[in-house]
């Protein structure tokens, strides 16, 4: 037996991705975004979270991802990584579950579209479903961003 | 005793003490004479050693110990200031401000202060000088016969001993120089005493032996049945006793104690030497309460609160100025009376409130300021020079924030100044200038900035030299070099890697440093700039904003986007008619107060959705400056002036160009804020 783990379950794209409670500080239910200008499109803009001005990037657009209109399942989950605090905008958050560490493998190439290198791994959990675990400090790298945005330009 | 409670105070209070010694040091190197500036450096010395004592730091009790001892000399009268003593009791305050740091840090404030200390007792023991000790041994003597005299009872009371068969001793005691428990020693000695007799009078006083308030020495009249020798062996058991000096008194020698001073100056050195030494004691004891008064009387009642503790308040309060502002706008649409009121009273008290949140925390630069002057003279004396630090303006007060992270940049533009600036004695003499170079340090308020100048009437900058070093070290290119104006030139010294000393020394001059500065300041939200006369002088000046937090700003819309342009960079708003635009050189320029200047699109700038100025025929425009460019930049409609709180962007997005910051506007929502000064170019 590993640890256990606790994270939060959301879905994405017909999906359902894990992250560990601890790096989460609150989910919001969606709110006005102002947009900030000559930023990556996946970079939503910025909304005002009791006071605190923070960063919200849609998923969806930062894994290439076909991006839709936000419904009302649609939610903000603000994490806190490395002093870095950033809103993910995500399908549905429905749960928080006990997983086993050891349940968790290796990340095969490409899950669902999604580049190895932003996933932590692949935990099984009962009932045949899968739980993609993602790699929050590789998700909010920015030297990836300045690469994109020199791609961009 | 549990001392980490107490050592942050020890710490805070340390440092108090240290910059007064520092500055009154400064003060008394500039009128050495002044025995006022020496009793008010003596107290600093005594508290300090007090405290380190109480907290245990031994190292640093007895490094001021020693230097208390030399200021005990001086302040008699014993010992005239000279540069040697002036330099080691300047070495000794680096060495405590070292070991004070030490503690700070979590250590145990140890160091090896030796070397001082030697200079120190050799100073005290006269070994440096010949006649001072001479003088002082004598008023000594003189102190220790006369130092203290017996009222009538307490005479009558030793005679009658003296007639009863009881023996009746003067006793002096001296402490070893290196006691630090003067208190508990004198303790131990009047616990022997009282053991085998009876103390009539000590001189200084019982309350003063236990405050440990005297010098080495301490007197007493004793009454007891037991010989001078074996009084004296008893003392001088208790340890850190250099030695006690034990007179068996007759009535004789008695009645010359007690007799009333006319009669004492019949034999005449004697009286003149017991007045000089009386002389000497007087301003011992009533300069304390005079300086105490002062002190209250001038300084005004604080307390030291933690900083997090104020931005906290502060964060709370923008919140609430948040809310104001959207209850400014609910009462406006709901437009009843006693509502309007009510809001607009609370306007007015949160306006108070904001003031008064903000100026707590504004700090004099002062507390930045009051340490260059020792510097100075530290750079200055170690380069030969002579060098006149004129402070004005001390009391300008600065947000906290710029306070704490100005220091390093003005130390830096300081030692240039004294290292670079101003010329050798020599130079100077070759100049026809005055020996004695002046730099000047100012600060003052301008508008919602607080400009800080450091002006030097040194050699000033050499322009070809400069530009020669810069072209060497590939700052600049050769080609574009001669287009440059003076101003340009003189900002390159702010480039990296650049030097224009012809030597490395240690004060400055290694090539970085100035473009560290201005890194600094630029992230403060300031500006640097340089001015110079080739031959008279440089002027560094520094711009900082007023405050970090709170900003005056126009609200502009965009579309359905609103932005936030601090009105400081705003010079004016107009409007224009799509005519009025004209084409030169492929750039949109306008005609304004008979200027042309660029006319920008902020729509293109920063990408708007939903609008576009090209389908308007007038369009308002917001004229923004940066120094002395200015430029217009279209917006779609202007909302008002309104007070801001400025919020971080947040790490993840900073570095977004044209945005500095971002602001919760009253309905909650979050709008950018453009920074003008990156739409100049």
């Amino acid at each position: 037996m590993g640890e256990e783990l606790k994270v939060i379950v959301f879905g994405l794209a017909d999906e359902e991705y894990g992250i560990e409670v601890d790096k989460v500080q609150t989910i919001e239910r969606m709110m006005p975004i102002t947009r900030v200008p000559k930023t990556p499109s996946f970079i939503k803009g910025v909304v005002n979270l009791r006071g605190v001005v923070v960063p919200v990037l849609d998923l969806r657009g930062r894994f290439n991802l076909e991006s839709t209109e936000t419904t009302e399942n649609s939610r903000i989950i603000i994490v806190a990584v490395n002093e870095l605090e950033v809103g993910f905008i995500v399908d549905a958050a429905n749960d928080v579950i006990d997983i086993d560490t050891d349940s968790i493998d290796a990340p095969p190439e490409v899950v669902g579209g999604i580049k190895a290198k932003y996933l932590r791994g692949v935990a099984k959990l009962g009932n045949n479903r899968l739980l993609i675990m993602l790699n929050l400090a590789e998700v909010l790298n920015k030297d990836e961003i300045i690469q994109l945005e020199q791609l961009e330009a | 005793m549990d001392m980490n409670a107490y050592l942050s105070m020890f710490i805070d209070e340390s440092n108090d003490h240290l910059q007064a010694l520092n500055e009154n040091l400064l003060k008394l190197e500039g009128s050495p004479s002044d025995l006022d500036i020496v009793q008010v450096i003596f107290r600093s010395a005594h508290t300090l050693k007090g405290m380190s004592a109480s907290m245990g730091f031994e190292d640093l009790a007895s490094l001021t110990h020693e230097m208390e001892n030399v200021l005990d000399l001086v302040r008699n009268g014993k010992l005239a200031m000279d540069s040697f003593i002036f330099d080691t009791l300047f070495k000794g305050l680096d060495a405590l401000e070292t070991m004070v740091q030490d503690v700070t840090a979590g250590g145990s404030g140890q160091a090896d202060v030796s070397a001082i200390v030697a200079a120190l007792k050799s100073i005290v023991a006269g070994e440096y000088i010949t006649e001072a000790p001479a003088a002082g041994a004598s008023q000594q003597q003189a102190e220790g016969e006369a130092g203290l005299k017996l009222d009538e009872f307490q005479t009558s009371v030793l005679k009658q001993s003296i007639s009863s068969g009881h023996h009746v001793f003067h006793i002096q005691v001296t402490l070893r120089e290196d006691c630090v428990l003067k208190a508990a020693r004198a303790y131990m000695v009047f616990d022997i005493l009282e053991r085998n007799g009876e103390v009539v009078k000590s001189d200084p006083s019982v309350q003063d032996l236990e405050q440990a308030e005297f010098d080495q020495k301490f007197t007493v009249f004793y009454i007891s049945q037991l010989e001078a020798e074996t009084l004296k062996t008893h003392i001088e058991e208790v340890s850190e006793i250099e030695g006690a000096q034990v007179t068996l008194l007759d009535e004789e020698s008695l009645a010359m104690l007690s007799r009333p001073t006319t009669v004492e100056a019949a034999s005449e050195p004697k009286a003149a030497q017991a007045q000089q030494a009386a002389a000497v004691e007087a301003p011992e004891r009533p300069s304390a309460p005079v300086t105490a008064g002062g002190a209250a009387g001038n300084v005004t009642r604080t307390i030291r609160v933690d900083i997090e503790r104020l931005d906290m308040l502060m964060n709370l309060f923008s919140e609430m100025l948040i809310d104001r502002v959207r209850l400014e706008q609910l009462a406006s649409e709901i437009k009843r009376n006693d509502l309007t009121e009510t809001v607009e009273h609370m306007a007015r008290v949160s306006a108070d409130l904001q003031s008064i949140v903000l100026k707590l925390r504004m700090v004099p630069v002062e507390s930045v300021f009051n340490r260059f002057p020792r510097m100075v003279r530290d750079v200055a004396k170690s380069l030969n020079k002579k060098i006149d630090l004129i402070i004005s303006g001390a009391d300008t007060e600065l947000d906290r924030t710029v306070i704490d992270e100005i220091g390093d940049p003005l130390v830096h533009l300081l030692r240039n100044s004294v290292d670079h600036g101003i010329e050798s004695l020599e130079g100077r003499a070759e100049a026809g200038k005055p020996e004695t170079g002046t730099v000047r340090l100012q600060a003052f308020h301008s508008g919602n900035h607080v400009f800080i100048e450091i002006e030097d009437d040194g050699r000033g900058i050499d322009r070809d030299k400069v530009l020669g070093i810069a072209i060497r070290n590939g700052v600049v290119e050769q080609s574009k070099a001669q287009t440059l104006s003076d101003e340009e030139v003189y900002m390159l010294l702010f480039e990296p890697g650049f030097s224009t000393a012809d030597k490395i020394s240690d004060i400055s001059g290694r090539g970085v440093g100035l473009d560290v500065v201005r890194s600094k300041i630029m992230s403060l939200g300031g500006h640097v700039s340089v001015t110079s006369e080739l031959g008279r002088g440089t002027k560094f000046s520094i711009q900082l904003p007023l405050t970090l937090s709170i900003i005056w700003a126009m609200l502009i819309k965009l579309g359905s986007e609103k932005y936030a342009i601090p009105l400081t960079s705003i010079v004016e708003t107009a409007i224009v008619k799509r005519e009025q635009v004209r084409h030169i050189h492929g750039n949109r320029m306008i005609e304004f107060r008979n200027a042309i200047i660029p006319i920008l699109s902020l729509s293109r700038i920063l990408e708007s959705p939903d609008f576009d100025e090209e389908k308007e025929d007038e369009t308002e425009i917001v004229v923004i400056r940066k120094g002395d460019k200015w430029a217009a930049i279209m917006v779609d409609e202007f909302i008002g002036q309104s007070e801001i709180v400025l919020k971080p962007l947040g790490d993840y997005l900073s570095g977004t160009p044209a945005i500095s910051g971002a602001t919760i506007l009253g309905d909650g929502q979050v709008a950018l804020i453009i920074d003008p000064n990156a739409l100049i170019k």
